[in-house]
């Protein structure tokens, strides 16, 4: 039977499909008796969105590649060309 | 990676003016994809010099090298490669910073050793949080604190959508390594957030 610490242990393993039938088996079993280890593989994978979604609209991202870089990027090129 | 909208009639034209070497295009080019790529290099080394300098070096890699192009990726995906690959080598090069002592990323155990198990049911009011543009900064203000060997581990796997080998490929490391970095980064996430959100939602508290 898959204990609580194996479970945080193999959380990847299992949400990638990696992990061999038998210990699949004992992990879904473990998942039905156990309601915290359910709200852990919850807000393990909200992590994964979470942070997805934090990167993907990035404040620190305005857009267009500063000016002065494009200027230096130019200017680089035409030097070791 | 996040997908940026280009066309491949576009590309096409672009890249048979860069072949040709018409000066107009190396601008075309930098100003296309420069916005996008430099959000990529950003999310790889530390701060803004840095992170434009690893821009400088990926564009002057691209130039020598669009002469190779054959096309077999998209241009939008050669060139962030390139980006990852200049960012990586500055990530290398550089004095390695004092790292944030994360203790818990040395086991796998993260779920028994946090102190508030059991855990709170967050899942779901995280959608809503991350609406709030102070939820999206703390959770990359976590993710920079990460050490670079987590960091980069997460970046090129769950935001930029490397898949496992491609990542240990880029990192020189291997597909175990990867897993193993990847899958403690992310319950060392799990954790920050799951303070932050019990902290600061009433409603997460148990």
């Amino acid at each position: 039977m898959t204990t609580c610490g194996e479970l945080a242990r193999f959380l990847m393993a299992y949400l990638d499909r990696e992990l061999p039938e038998e210990q699949r088996a004992s992990f879904e079993q473990h998942l039905k008796a156990c309601p915290p280890c359910v709200i852990y593989l919850k807000t393990y994978e909200a992590t994964i969105r979470l942070c997805k979604k934090s990167c993907a609209e990035d404040a620190r991202l305005p857009g267009a590649v500063p000016e002065a870089l494009v200027q230096a990027i130019l200017k680089a090129r035409r030097a070791t060309k | 990676m996040n997908p940026l909208p280009s066309s491949p009639a576009e590309d096409q034209s672009l890249i048979a003016a860069l072949k040709a070497g018409e000066e107009h295009a190396y601008e075309q080019l930098v100003r296309r994809f420069g916005g996008w790529l430099l959000g990529v290099a950003r999310r790889l080394v530390h701060g803004e010099q840095e992170a434009q300098d690893a821009l400088q070096d990926a564009f002057l890699s691209a130039f020598k090298a669009i002469d190779r192009f054959q096309g077999d990726a998209s241009l939008a995906t050669w060139l962030h490669r390139i980006t990852v690959n200049a960012a990586l080598m500055r990530l290398r090069h550089r004095r390695r910073r004092p790292e944030t002592l994360f203790e818990d990323l040395s086991s796998g155990d993260g779920a028994r050793q946090d102190p508030n198990y059991p855990p709170v049911n967050w899942s779901e009011s995280a959608e809503v949080a991350a609406e709030r543009a102070e939820t999206r900064e703390f959770v990359r203000a976590m993710i920079d604190e990460l050490p670079d060997t987590y960091r980069t581990v997460l970046v090129l796997r769950d935001i930029e959508e490397y898949d496992t080998a491609e990542t240990a490929k880029e990192l020189g490391i291997t597909p175990n390594a990867v897993k193993i970095r990847l899958h403690r980064a992310r319950q060392a996430l799990r954790d920050r957030i799951d303070r932050r959100l019990r902290a600061f939602d009433p409603e997460a508290r148990p």
